[in-house]
């Protein structure tokens, strides 16, 4: 990494999972990339980031121990609506990402999925919600 | 087939060939009760009817026969009566009057004669020349004399020929003179020869002692039973009916009367079968009735049970079918459950060794490359912990699609189309297998199913086909047609074949034969699934170094199960 982003372009991401190896490894991929991680272990914790900070996008897990991704959400959509949601699924269930879709997420991916891929969704969110 | 099912069917033989009997015996038996009740009342009724007529008839002609005796003997006591003794010797007022009588009747009256006391004939009329023929020592004259009336037997007499004399005994000057006529035998013989009944009926008149009065027309030994018990019986008005069987299958009808005050005896005889000849008609109509009746329920039963029989087979059949269906589809229910399972579980995990790896991978950016000893080695085993990543994503993504978690929208789908799609991705792989592909697609109608599982289904097949050829090369024949209400597609490769040990298991989950870590055992199993859900088929037929073919059926009128 050569170059070093300006602050401003950083993008403030929402990570809520509740694997967290899985958080924290791509936590440090994504800050490696010019994205500002935040990172949540569980749904409420999620809920509780989302209170304090603003976030560009969020990435949200679909089945989480304590909350369900789905109700997560529509939570998230409801404070703070502008933000866009990529959802992750572990089980592969088109369907259930699906239903997310419906419920104001941006996109969805399955585990486990390229970092490249992930990146791509987490740009194309952002231009999104910039465009909005 | 195992000792379990040979039991079985020939416990089921066993059943349906008691069903079969019993059928047969309750059809046929009371055909036969019913027939043989109304055959006997008839026989009884008929048999009634029978010797009600003969008797009839036989009385009609005892009674015929007695009045023509009684009218002839009217004829010549008329004659006597009215002419004296003195008269009739007189030669022209005897022919005068024998020519009367024949006129009058005929030729019955052969001749007329005047006998005196003597026994001399002393005036004769008619054919023969037996003016003063000599009657005394003739047995007929004694018992002429007896009585005032008198009707002798047939007898040859002096003239050769048999005849019976007809006689009145008149007293004239003190002394008892016969006047007698002769009945001529043909025309006396004419009345009862007349009792023709039926094909073998006929009637004869004998005396007393068994000698014939008439002509039998058939030779009878009147010695002989039952004639010998009908001229003991002294009964002048009785008339007796008699069934006699004279040999095995001659069985006769008697009917006996009395004639003439009980001296002759008017009998008739037919044979039984020819009296009772509707009644043995009736019979055989009867039997025939029986046989066909038997022999048509004989045919019906055997149909139907034959028809049972296969029926109850088919439906055994099936019915196994159904339940390695069930234990098939079961065995895939369980499978898809767990696979859903640990497809979850294990993506967790891999998912951050995936990521772990590629941290790892960045962090060797960082690095000053020329100071890290086995840089190479590490990139290389980094890469291979990510690609190994995707493998077990792959396998868990087909698990999951065995549990049919994914997508499967129903949709109008062109299937040849899926087919084209499907051979396009593989065609890379078969070039690199040196196998050909070649596809024979006919029009077919489009279906409704979900695109992505005939996708599935038809990438397993190829995928399967290409890895049995690969070491070798070879052909991949892929077809699709329309055949009866189902499309029909053919996957048939020249690979080296399934061994027969293998094919029945071929469509078992978890089943492969492929080296450990290439083949999940997942591919035709989820096939499976997909066409049996569809209400299809999948089949295979493998003959070892000749190669595999794979038949898949899919109802054009798909109704999801």
């Amino acid at each position: 990494m050569t170059d070093t982003p300006s602050k401003a372009d950083r993008i403030k991401l929402l990570f809520v999972d509740d694997e967290r190896a899985y958080v924290d490894v791509l936590s440090n991929r994504f800050a490696k990339r010019n994205i500002e991680v935040t990172k949540a272990y569980s749904g409420s914790d999620g809920i509780q980031a989302l209170r304090n900070h603003d976030f560009d996008v969020a990435i949200l897990d679909l089945k989480m121990e304590d909350m369900d991704g789905i109700e997560v959400l529509k939570i998230f959509k409801k404070m703070y609506p502008r933000m866009e949601v990529i959802m992750l699924t572990g089980h592969g269930s088109e369907k259930a990402a699906r239903e997310g879709i419906q419920f104001g997420a941006f996109d969805y991916l399955t585990k486990p999925c390229e970092l490249e891929e992930l990146l791509q969704k987490i740009h194309e969110a952002v231009k999104q919600r910039r465009r909005s | 087939m195992s000792q379990q099912e040979k039991t079985k069917k020939d416990y089921l033989g066993m059943f349906i060939r008691s069903r079969f009997l019993s059928v047969l015996l309750t059809s046929i038996t009371p055909l036969i009760l019913v027939s043989v009740i109304i055959l006997f009342q008839f026989y009884t009724s008929y048999h009634e009817k029978v010797r009600a007529h003969l008797e009839t008839l036989v009385n009609k002609h005892k009674l015929n026969i007695d009045t023509f005796l009684h009218e002839r003997l009217g004829n010549i006591r008329f004659l006597a009566e009215n002419h004296s003794i003195g008269e009739l010797s007189n030669q022209a007022l005897l022919d005068r009057q024998l020519t009367l009588l024949q006129e009058e009747y005929n030729s019955v009256f052969v001749d007329l004669g005047v006998i005196n006391e003597n026994g001399i004939q002393v005036a004769y009329a008619g054919p023969f020349k037996l003016r003063k023929a000599d009657y005394s020592e003739a047995d007929w004259l004694k018992r002429a004399l007896e009585s005032q009336y008198f009707i002798s037997d047939v007898f040859l007499g002096l003239r050769g020929l048999p005849h019976f004399i007809i006689s009145v005994k008149v007293k004239w000057n003190g002394q008892p003179w016969i006047l007698r006529a002769t009945i001529d035998f043909m025309a006396f013989n004419d009345l009862v020869e007349n009792i023709r009944i039926g094909e073998t009926g006929f009637a004869f008149i004998v005396n007393r002692s068994g000698e014939f009065q008439t002509k039998p027309l058939y030779n009878i030994e009147p010695k002989e039973t039952p004639y010998i018990d009908f001229l003991k019986n002294k009964g002048i008005n009785d008339i007796q009916v008699v069934t006699k069987s004279n040999s095995f299958l001659r069985k006769n009808l008697y009917v006996s009367t009395s004639l003439k005050q009980g001296d002759w005896l008017l009998i008739f005889q037919q044979n039984a079968s020819d009296a009772f000849s509707d009644f043995y008609e009736a019979l055989q109509i009867t039997l025939v009735i029986i046989l066909l009746g038997s022999v048509a329920t004989f045919m019906m039963a055997f149909i139907r049970f034959k028809n049972m029989t296969i029926n109850v087979e088919k439906a055994e059949k099936e019915k196994q079918l159904m339940n390695e269906q069930i234990i098939q589809t079961g065995k895939l229910a369980s499978v898809g459950e767990l696979a859903a399972g640990i497809a979850h579980e294990i993506n967790n995990p891999v998912a951050i060794m995936v990521e772990e790896a590629g941290w790892m991978e960045d962090l060797l950016e960082e690095e000053e490359r020329s100071q890290i000893k086995n840089l190479d080695e590490f990139v290389r085993a980094l890469k291979q912990i990510r690609t190994q990543g995707h493998r077990c994503k792959e396998i868990t993504q087909k698990l999951l699609s065995f549990a049919r978690k994914t997508d499967s929208r129903i949709q109008d789908v062109q299937i040849n189309d899926v087919m084209e799609e499907v051979v396009a991705i593989s065609s890379q792989r078969a070039k690199y297998s040196n196998v050909t592909l070649n596809m024979d697609l006919h029009d077919i109608p489009t279906v409704k199913i979900s695109q992505t599982e005939m996708q599935q289904v038809f990438l397993n097949l190829i995928n399967n086909a290409l890895d049995a050829m690969e070491k070798k090369g070879g052909v991949l024949d892929i077809s699709s047609q329309v055949e009866d209400g189902h499309i029909v597609l053919t996957f048939a490769d020249n690979g080296p074949g399934i061994p027969r040990a293998n094919l029945g298991r071929i469509f078992d989950p978890f089943f492969t034969t492929k080296p450990v870590g290439k083949g999940t055992g997942l591919g035709l199993a989820i096939c499976y699934g997909i066409i049996k859900t569809l209400g299809g088929e999948i089949s295979v037929q493998s003959t070892v170094d000749v190669g595999t073919t794979f038949y898949v059926k899919i109802p054009i009128d798909v109704n999801e199960k």
